[in-house]
């Protein structure tokens, strides 16, 4: 009862979080309403017994990916309005609709057929976050190790791509270097 | 109706995927290109974590965390780009990007 409750509950916030996100002509709006979308999804995480899981997706996506957005944004011209793509939009949904269904079908097809055996199964007792250490350091190690050489990869990226020029600072220069700063960007270019 | 099973997370998976690829399909900025994506990879994440509690298979998990770290990584270096595009062409429209002039 209580989990039909919160299940109907949270997935009806969600999706109405998630089309805000998708419809709205403000940047702003649109990066509240996914934070808060990302909440409410880890919510599911909690009632499906996965509680590591929802921990890390408040703590990755709320935390980390929402924040990145929003210095992101800092760079950007935010506040005039999206433009959007005029098409066919009996093409778009219709489109949408038939490759979400296909997806799950895909995920879901093998298990109604012949029912996958579980290769971890779920053991009763110890806690969820003591299953999923378990598991991701002895079968998940490599998968694990190569998903940190990735992040670093993309950390590194990261400061290469954004992190040009960031060795001036000018809040400390002078208003002159600051201008001669300007005049210079103009014949090289930020890049 | 009353109760909660498979079927019923594989339906709002669904239903969140359509969002995520109707944003995809009408977003001209890319930055909103990148929160459609974010969509995606949650809704398939539900999927994930709902198959892995009534299967009691904790592989579903393991996938979820993976695709997680990769939503992590796509986010640092997709916005590192868009910020380089940013710096030269002083807007983030895709039409923009339909050449390949550099």
């Amino acid at each position: 009862m209580f989990e039909a409750i919160s299940f109907y509950l949270f997935a009806f916030l969600t999706i109405a979080m998630f089309f805000i996100t998708v419809t709205t002509s403000q940047a702003l709006y649109a990066l509240t309403a996914l934070a808060a979308g990302m909440i409410f999804i880890s919510a599911f995480f909690f009632i499906l017994g996965a509680d590591f899981l929802g921990a890390v997706q408040i703590v990755v996506y709320s935390g980390a990916v929402m924040a990145l957005y929003a210095f992101g944004m800092m760079f950007f011209d935010t506040t005039r309005d999206l433009k959007e793509k005029q098409g066919n939009n009996f093409i778009i949904y219709g489109l949408s609709v038939v490759a979400a269904v296909l997806v799950v079908v895909i995920f879901a097809a093998p298990m109604v057929a012949d029912g996958v055996p579980a290769l971890y199964p779920i053991v009763e007792g110890i806690g969820n976050t003591q299953e999923v250490g378990i598991v991701l350091f002895t079968k998940y190690l490599i998968p694990f190790e190569v998903a940190a050489i990735m992040l670093l990869v993309a950390m590194v990226a990261g400061i290469v791509l954004a992190g040009k020029k960031m060795d001036l600072s000018l809040t400390m220069m002078s208003d002159a270097e600051v201008r001669d700063l300007k005049e210079d960007k103009n014949k090289k270019v930020l890049s | 109706m009353m109760e909660i099973g498979l079927n019923h997370y594989l339906v709002l998976s669904t239903i969140l995927f359509s969002i995520g690829l109707i944003g995809v399909m009408r977003r001209k900025n890319l930055l909103m290109l990148f929160f459609a994506t974010e969509i995606l990879l949650n809704s398939v994440n539900i999927g994930f974590a709902a198959i892995s509690h009534y299967y009691g298979d904790l592989t579903g998990q393991m996938f979820a965390f993976f695709v997680i770290a990769i939503a992590a990584s796509e986010v640092a270096v997709g916005l590192g780009l868009l910020i380089v595009w940013h710096k030269r062409h002083n807007n983030i429209d895709l039409d923009n990007m339909s050449t390949m002039k550099g």
